[in-house]
């Protein structure tokens, strides 16, 4: 055997399309994935559950406690249900904990259903949540919203490696030609260079365009100890390794300025438990929140060395035919971000590229994938590796 | 009471280090040290995450001289701040070692500002009645 014993596997996924605004309730959106999932799981039924585990940003919210109103819809009582959270990583954090819950034994059939409404809030409302996602006492008093902190670290990069504008606008200029291949994206519009680079500033260097959008959506992914799967489906995706780790919350107190120290440590975890290297990835779907997340995801995940992401997109590595595609459902530049989702989504398309089931948007002979889950500005990193 | 008067929205209130702000008012800038371990901490903080050390801080001025690491200009802000933009935030990291994130002045403009200039940090009362500080270049 290539890697280790892995004794869980992914035998559903479903996914909403992304949408500016759903115009249904967070329960009927969660239905939707839920549905697609159980389907795809040879027709599964909601009985069959053994437990649920609901992911979202409750700040986005109006249900309090979401996850029992949500498991009551579904269908999921009177099985366990709980509410993970862990920002815009939510929903990998809850597949890591099924992970850990089928792999003890507790369960043997988990679903993980991720989720989020920001049409539900005004964007006066949105933008107070974006004001307290700082360290409260110290950051957010000076008015630091997201991209103004992925802007800090998009400066320094530019300082210690030359990286260019010009270069993460290319990330945006793929996403954009995948994504209008997905038909499930938010953004069904090739953006060119120059659209990019003249897009208005959001914080300087970074522009309109190299910024994911919100977006309202629900993902779901069934996940199965080996004897239950094997009885499942004939195609399950297994979990060969899995990382995760934290930085601070605090700018300030980052360490590292031109990479994610969070994403070098889960994804070194990860490696280690699967017994692979980078150069082993076959296709990958990483946290590109902003441009430069992506560019910074190639070099934290070993795809390239720290300071080469720009050359990589330049060559166009990470396309569809390259070296090592990344985000070729479009990402969060192209998908949208509907943050308790968008976890589930990336796994929902590497599962699909290992099966073989990702239609246009295949990667030819893909046999490993990978996951990389970013939650705030690097403060929370999942990496997930999976193989057929 | 009485951390609430730092920045121009504040969202915390109690705190054991809200002499912090009287100290700022009197245009001092102060970081607590373990009296136990001797760790330096700014922003400052009473517990000591080092060796475990409860309320055992002392404070003490910070050295006043620090060099630009990385800084974006922000034309787009949360709520409240929406009147201040476009402003620039930035980190910097003092000749103690201690790293900081603050606004750089409006008295900068963006074109002066280089990654490695040095900075000091000072105090500015804000027409609310509210205290903070910001980054200026050191020698004005
Ligand atoms: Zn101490």
């Amino acid at each position: 055997m290539r890697y280790g014993m892995s004794e869980v596997a992914v035998v559903g996924v479903g996914q909403t399309a992304f949408t500016r605004a759903c115009g249904v309730s967070i329960k009927e959106l969660c239905f939707e994935a839920f549905r697609e999932a159980l389907e795809d799981a040879e027709n599964l039924q909601p009985q069959d559950m053994d437990g649920s585990i609901i992911c979202s940003a409750p700040e986005y919210d109006k249900q309090r406690s979401p996850a029992g109103a949500i498991a009551e819809y579904l269908g999921l009582n009177p099985k366990p249900t709980f509410y993970a959270e862990a920002i815009c990583a939510s929903s990998t954090t809850g597949v890591r904990i099924a992970y850990g819950l089928i792999k003890s034994g507790l369960h043997d059939l988990v679903a993980v259903i991720g989720f989020q409404k920001m049409s539900e809030l005004s964007s006066t409302e949105v933008q107070e949540r974006m004001g307290r996602g700082a360290d409260i006492m110290w950051e957010s008093p000076f008015g630091l919203s997201m991209p103004a902190g992925y802007a800090l670290f998009a400066r320094a990069h530019m300082q210690k490696y030359g990286t260019t504008e010009e270069q993460l606008a290319k990330i945006k200029v793929k996403s954009g030609k995948y994504s209008v291949l997905n038909h499930k994206a938010i953004f069904q519009r090739e953006v060119s260079l120059e659209e990019i680079l003249n897009s208005r500033v959001i914080a300087a260097p970074l522009k309109f365009y190299d910024c994911c959008s919100n977006a309202d959506g629900a993902s779901c992914i069934i996940l199965a100890s080996a004897e239950k799967a094997r009885k499942i489906t004939d195609t399950p995706v297994w979990i060969r390794g899995l990382g995760s780790a934290s930085d601070s919350l605090s700018m300030a107190n980052k360490a590292n300025l031109t990479g994610l120290n969070c994403a070098v440590e889960a994804a070194r975890q990860a490696y280690k438990m699967a017994g692979i290297e980078p150069k082993d990835v076959d296709v990958a779907e990483v946290h590109d929140c902003f441009t430069i997340a992506e560019l910074m995801a190639y070099e934290n995940l070993g795809f390239c060395k720290p300071g080469e992401g720009g050359k990589l997109i330049e060559e166009c590595q990470t396309y569809i035919d390259g070296d090592i595609p990344v985000n070729i459902d479009g990402g969060l530049l192209g998908k949208g971000h509907p943050i308790g989702a968008t976890g589930g989504s990336q796994v929902r398309t590497i599962v699909l590229e290992l099966r073989g089931d990702a239609g246009k948007l295949q990667v030819k002979g893909a046999e490993i994938g990978l996951v990389h889950n970013i939650g705030g500005v690097g403060l929370y990193g999942n990496v997930i590796i999976f193989s057929r | 009471m009485g951390f609430e008067k730092f920045g121009k929205i504040s969202y915390t209130s109690e705190t054991k280090v809200k002499d912090f702000v009287n100290y700022l008012e009197k245009g001092k800038i102060m970081a607590t040290q373990c009296r136990m371990c001797k760790k330096i901490y700014f922003p400052p903080r009473m517990d000591c995450s080092n060796c475990l050390s409860v309320d055992r801080m002392n404070w003490r001025e910070i050295n006043n001289e620090w060099t630009l690491i990385t800084y974006t200009t922000a034309h787009f802000a949360p709520t409240g701040f929406e009147d201040d933009t476009p402003y620039m935030l930035a980190i910097a990291e003092s000749a103690e070692g201690l790293k900081l994130f603050a606004r750089l002045s409006k008295d900068v403009s963006e074109d002066q500002v280089k990654l490695g200039m040095k900075l000091k940090l000072t105090p500015v009362k804000l027409p609310n009645g509210k205290i903070v500080y910001e980054f200026k270049p050191l020698g004005e």
